[in-house]
């Protein structure tokens, strides 16, 4: 039984429905992000856990209580947004008090929790100081700290980190992964960047139009995408257009190639689908275990340091594929014609 | 590179000024001849020495302090509830508290004295208090003009709506939010609502006058009438209070969190000497 559960989720706002049928489970201390495009209700979903919109339809459970009917203020959850939302009138130590304070915990209490939760997010000495005069990723840390003060029962973070530089939104991944670890509190974390879902949780719930298009851990992800859209939005993806040869053996016909994928296809024989290939399983050149070889014009070649990041035209579609930089073999010129080759393993194929 | 005076700005200043500070002048000037031949504030000290004077500055300071507690009590969660759950009703609130500037006080007091003469339900005007309440409301109902505005443009200025979000998720009730969260955020703009309440009320004349109340206003009025130099004491002397709301009101305004008016924060204090 999951920690929290939500089941068969709706949220319409008049005749728009954003959130559907949204089914998750939520282990006890795991780490869980919302991934996907702005506009495909992820907010909402996060909004309704916290109690700040009521269902259209479905129910919430943690812990084994239904929460669906309870007000924000009754279901002990934390919550961090992403413009910080510190309480501008009070104190650094106030803010984090304020949780405590509510649930009007004696004072020498609060002030020892106070001193305990500013030294977990590393700003011990900042309990005097007010929100105005703090930089952006310290109110974000201030605001994580307000939020688990009071030992909610699950963490809520609406993309935390878009509102940060660049350098810091990196730093803070891994300081809240790490106090969610240390912590072992159940969270979910809404973002539209892929980098920050993969590198930072447990599983990975991708979601487009209002719907969790494929959940996951996030080498699952990654490496199996469920459908188009999931392989499209997670990452870099190479398509190549080919047709069915052999359902039952999982063999293709790609660009006049017979291409042995090792299992079964649910797709017919004569139909077309879609190959995806990601940067990383392409190889320009010929390789050991890479069996399958095309020829490419290489369109474009970009030089970003250590690696090398080059677009091939194979015919039946374009790919990106990276190769690192080695001082004693130049990257080849623009026009020339290359092999290009990859494991047919590799290959994921799309339905349509 | 020298630049030029600008001359004509100046004598455009200049000239605002006068017209502003030469009949203040004259006033104040006038308000010290009470002895004949010599300058003195013996005008003063016999505003001073008026009884009248003393109970009816008491009597309307206490009135308008209601009225600002009353309507900051009124239109803070109104303006607060308006902004979170109704957004689009928000012009016609707004329209609504205009309305005492259109509507002149005359036919708010008749109002008040037909609704609530000695032949209606609630017969307020028949004892002093009942007058004084009907007296007060008037006060905050002519204030609400500015009280909505002062407060609404507070509220624009912080995210009422996230930090309301925040302080319920961390437990905190709709009253403990508006008490500890919404209220402190708007205080100065509370403030400086208030310090127009103040100035309108204190002097007040047609309300107080129709419901036959010993404010400050009928007073006024009267020595204007009955003596010579007192009344521009009097009018110097409220100048000087105007001012100084207006100063209290602009450090009200531009105060930090954390800052007191005059002194340092407790807790400021307390973090510098960690
Ligand atoms: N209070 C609301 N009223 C009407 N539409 C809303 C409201 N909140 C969100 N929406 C709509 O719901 C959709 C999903 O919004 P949201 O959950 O914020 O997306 P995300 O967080 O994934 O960017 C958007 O199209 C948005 O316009
Ligand atoms: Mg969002």
């Amino acid at each position: 039984m999951s920690f929290l559960t939500i089941s068969a989720l709706r949220k319409s706002f008049g005749a728009n429905t954003v959130v559907k049928e949204f089914d998750l489970g939520v282990q006890k201390g795991e780490f869980i992000s919302l991934l996907g495009p702005s506009g495909c209700g992820k907010t909402t979903v996060l909004r309704m856990v916290a109690g700040f919109e009521t269902p259209s339809a479905g129910r919430i459970h943690i812990d084994g209580q239904d929460v669906t009917a309870l007000r924000p203020n009754q279901r002990n959850i934390g919550m961090v947004f992403q413009a910080y939302a510190l309480f501008p009138n009070l104190s650094v130590a106030e803010n984090v008090a304020f949780g405590l304070r509510a649930a009007r915990v004696p004072k020498p209490q609060i002030a020892a929790r106070v001193a305990e939760m500013l030294e977990l997010i590393g700003l011990p000495d900042l309990g005097g100081r007010y929100p105005f005069q703090l930089s952006g990723g310290q109110q974000q840390r201030i605001a994580l700290a307000r939020a688990l003060a009071v030992q909610p029962r699950v963490l809520l973070l609406d993309e935390p980190l878009s509102a940060l530089d660049a350098k810091i939104r990196v730093s803070l991944r891994t300081e809240i992964r790490e106090i969610q670890r240390r912590l072992g509190i159940t969270t979910i974390f809404v973002t539209h960047d892929q980098e920050e879902a993969l590198s930072m949780s447990d599983r990975v719930v991708v979601m487009n139009g209002g719907i969790a298009e494929q959940v996951g851990a996030p080498f699952e992800i990654y490496n199996q995408p469920a459908t188009r859209f999931v392989a499209g939005f997670v990452g870099t993806l190479n398509t190549l257009q080919a047709t069915v040869a052999d359902a039952q053996t999982g063999t293709l016909s790609l660009d006049g190639q017979h291409v042995r994928l090792g299992r079964a296809l649910k797709v017919p024989a004569g139909s077309a689908v879609s190959v995806a290939l990601r940067p990383e399983a392409v190889r320009l050149g010929r390789a050991e275990g890479l069996d399958v070889v095309l020829k490419a014009r290489i369109d474009e070649v970009n030089f970003l340091g250590s690696v090398i990041r080059i677009r091939a035209d194979m015919g039946v579609g374009k790919v990106s594929l990276d190769t690192f930089n080695r001082a004693d073999a130049p990257p080849p010129p623009v026009g020339s014609e290359a092999e290009v080759s990859f494991a047919a393993r590799d290959a994921i194929v799309l339905d349509h | 590179m020298t630049r030029r005076f600008p001359i004509l700005p100046t004598l455009i200043v200049l000239a605002g000024a006068a017209y502003f500070l030469v009949p203040l002048y004259a006033a104040f000037q006038f308000s010290l001849q009470m002895k004949r031949g010599e300058l003195s504030f013996e005008a003063y000290r016999s505003v001073f020495e008026s009884s009248t004077f003393l109970s009816t500055l008491t009597f309307s300071t206490v009135a308008s302090a209601a009225a600002i507690f009353f309507g900051a009590v009124l239109v803070v969660p109104t303006a607060y509830w308006v902004r979170l759950k109704l957004p689009k009703l928000r012009p016609v609130v707004e329209f609504l508290s205009l309305l005492p500037l259109i509507i002149p006080p005359v036919v708010l007091v008749f109002g008040h004295i037909r609704l609530f003469g000695s032949n209606s339900i609630l017969p307020l005007t028949m004892s002093s208090w009942g007058t004084n309440i009907l007296l007060v409301i008037g006060y905050v109902v002519l204030s609400m003009p500015y009280m909505f505005r002062a407060v609404d443009n507070g509220m624009a200025s912080i995210d009422i709506a996230t930090l309301t979000e925040a302080a319920e998720s961390l437990g905190a009730s709709r009253l403990r939010t508006i008490i500890d969260v919404i209220f402190p955020n708007v205080r100065s703009a509370i403030v400086s609502g208030a310090f127009l309440t103040f100035s309108i009320s204190l002097g007040e004349f047609v309300l107080a006058s129709l419901l036959n109340r010993p404010a400050f206003g009928p007073y006024m009025v009267q020595l204007g009438q009955d003596y010579a130099y007192q009344p521009a004491a009097l009018a110097i002397m409220s100048f000087a209070l105007t001012w100084i709301l207006m100063a209290l009101m602009q450090m009200a305004a531009t105060r930090k969190p954390g800052q007191r008016l005059f002194r340092p924060s407790r807790s400021l204090a307390a973090s510098k000497s960690q």
